[in-house]
């Protein structure tokens, strides 16, 4: 069973319909219980990520999340908390990712939020099986976690930042892999047999 | 580098598209998920479902179409129409729209547009601004199809809705819609110049360059269009690789 973690961020519905096309079994649920026995976790995200991590706090699943030895999937802001800390509402978050988050600079050419389908590349993990640098996916968001260690596929936005990263068996994209037609299916697929 | 997007508008009344002719592998063109998906199949970037329906039952089938949209296209949608609120914005959140988009609401009532951003994000919200070039040049908003103009300058209101938290403006020219006569690109360029987020470029596309034009002269980010994908006259297959061929960065 896969555990789809409800913590107040936003709508999961089109993480759930990518798993529901996928023919995969999953719950969603902010049970600490469901969430520990689930085969692999989905955190999802879309909002604030100061208020994401507030909520997690409150939720009292910041440890539960780090203490997971089984795969666990963060998108977007998802992702996001599990990095050190984030310029969002300058809050420290779960720290497995070693990342700080910080905020797109506009500029000629970089539109905030750096919105629509971008070329990942660089790509360094089973999650991108089957895929090859220059991949198109899709991103919304106005913030990016800067390149680290943990980077397994980078992307371009007026800098060069962590399209997805991974630590140990913890894995993020900074993209929508619910929203990225075939190619996010992929990766989905690919998270669910890792 | 983030692609230019290409993304054709649907029009829907009581559930069922009211353009487009039947493409071949295409059942029932007036089934609004089926021709989603063969759009998004075609290279689509995302798709946007306009609700122009004029009765309450009509409505009511709308937010269940999206609902089915959401279960079957795996690529974002937006949907616009008849948005005055933001309980009408939070129902096609749940029904699972990515985004929405709001227009005379949001002249009628600007902080609209705080309240649905400031509870779901920017991302969430597309503010679609219908403006015409006056005849002392100055470009105004108007409402009810063109005929209307309000006394919001486009400039200064598109840069209004992106402080209000509008996390894309979609700008159509009264002007040229309908026109297949190309579009403003120099008002484009403008509206880029001034604001820091997105531009979708609306209504007067007919031919390959005009697009081409908007997204390069006209420094749009996006190019929506209806009728020249709807009767066929070129697939979006077919743009993207002319549109490539040009040098423009599209995902293909």
């Amino acid at each position: 069973m896969i555990a789809i973690v409800d913590y107040g961020m936003g709508n999961l519905r089109s993480v759930e319909n990518a798993l529901r096309r996928l023919g995969a079994d999953f719950r969603v649920t902010a049970d600490a219980g469901a969430i520990r026995s689930a085969d692999r976790v989905l955190l999802p995200g879309v909002g604030n990520a100061a208020e994401a991590m507030e909520n997690l706090r409150r939720a009292g699943l910041v440890d539960v999340i780090r203490r997971l030895r089984r795969p666990v999937l963060g998108i977007c802001v998802g992702m996001q908390v599990m990095c050190r800390h984030t310029e969002e509402g300058d809050a420290d978050c779960i720290g497995l990712f070693d990342a700080r988050v910080k905020r797109f600079a506009a500029a000629e050419n970089v539109k905030v939020p750096h919105m629509g389908w971008n070329r990942i590349g660089n790509l360094e993990s089973k999650l991108f099986k089957g895929m090859q640098d220059g991949e198109y996916v899709y991103f919304v968001h106005s913030y990016y976690p800067e390149l680290c260690p943990d980077t397994i596929a980078t992307a371009e936005h007026g800098v060069m930042f962590s399209a997805a990263l991974k630590y140990e068996n913890f894995y993020g994209t900074q993209f929508h892999p619910e929203k990225s037609g075939d190619a996010g299916e992929m990766i989905i697929g690919n998270f669910l047999r890792l | 580098m983030v692609a230019k997007r290409i993304i054709p508008c649907l029009d829907v009344k009581g559930g069922r598209t009211v353009k487009g002719i039947n493409f071949e592998g295409l059942r029932d063109v007036g089934d609004a998920v089926e021709l989603g998906s063969y759009y998004a199949r075609s290279g689509a970037d995302e798709l946007v479902y306009l609700d122009i329906s004029a009765t309450r039952e009509e409505r009511g089938t709308f937010t269940r179409l999206v609902e089915r949209i959401a279960d079957e296209i795996n690529i974002p949608f937006t949907v616009g129409g008849g948005i005055g609120s933001v309980e009408d914005a939070a129902r096609l959140l749940d029904a699972g729209a990515d985004k929405i988009s709001i227009n005379s609401a949001a002249i009628a009532s600007p902080s609209l547009i705080d309240r649905i951003a400031s509870r779901y994000g920017s991302q969430f919200v597309v503010v679609a601004i219908d403006a015409r070039c006056m005849e002392d040049g100055v470009w105004r908003a108007t409402t009810h199809g063109g005929s209307r103009p309000t006394d919001k300058e486009l400039f200064s209101w598109a840069r209004e809705a992106q402080e209000r938290g509008a996390g894309e403006i979609l700008f159509t020219s009264m002007n040229h819609d309908g026109t297949r006569s190309g579009y403003p690109c120099g008002t484009f360029a403008r509206l880029a110049e001034v604001l820091s987020i997105p531009v979708i470029a609306s209504g007067g596309a007919g031919s390959v360059s005009d697009i081409a034009e908007v997204l390069t002269a006209g420094r749009a980010d996006a190019a929506l269009a209806a009728s020249i994908f709807h009767y066929g006259e070129i697939t979006i297959g077919d743009l993207k690789r002319q549109l490539k061929q040009k040098n423009i960065n599209v995902r293909i």
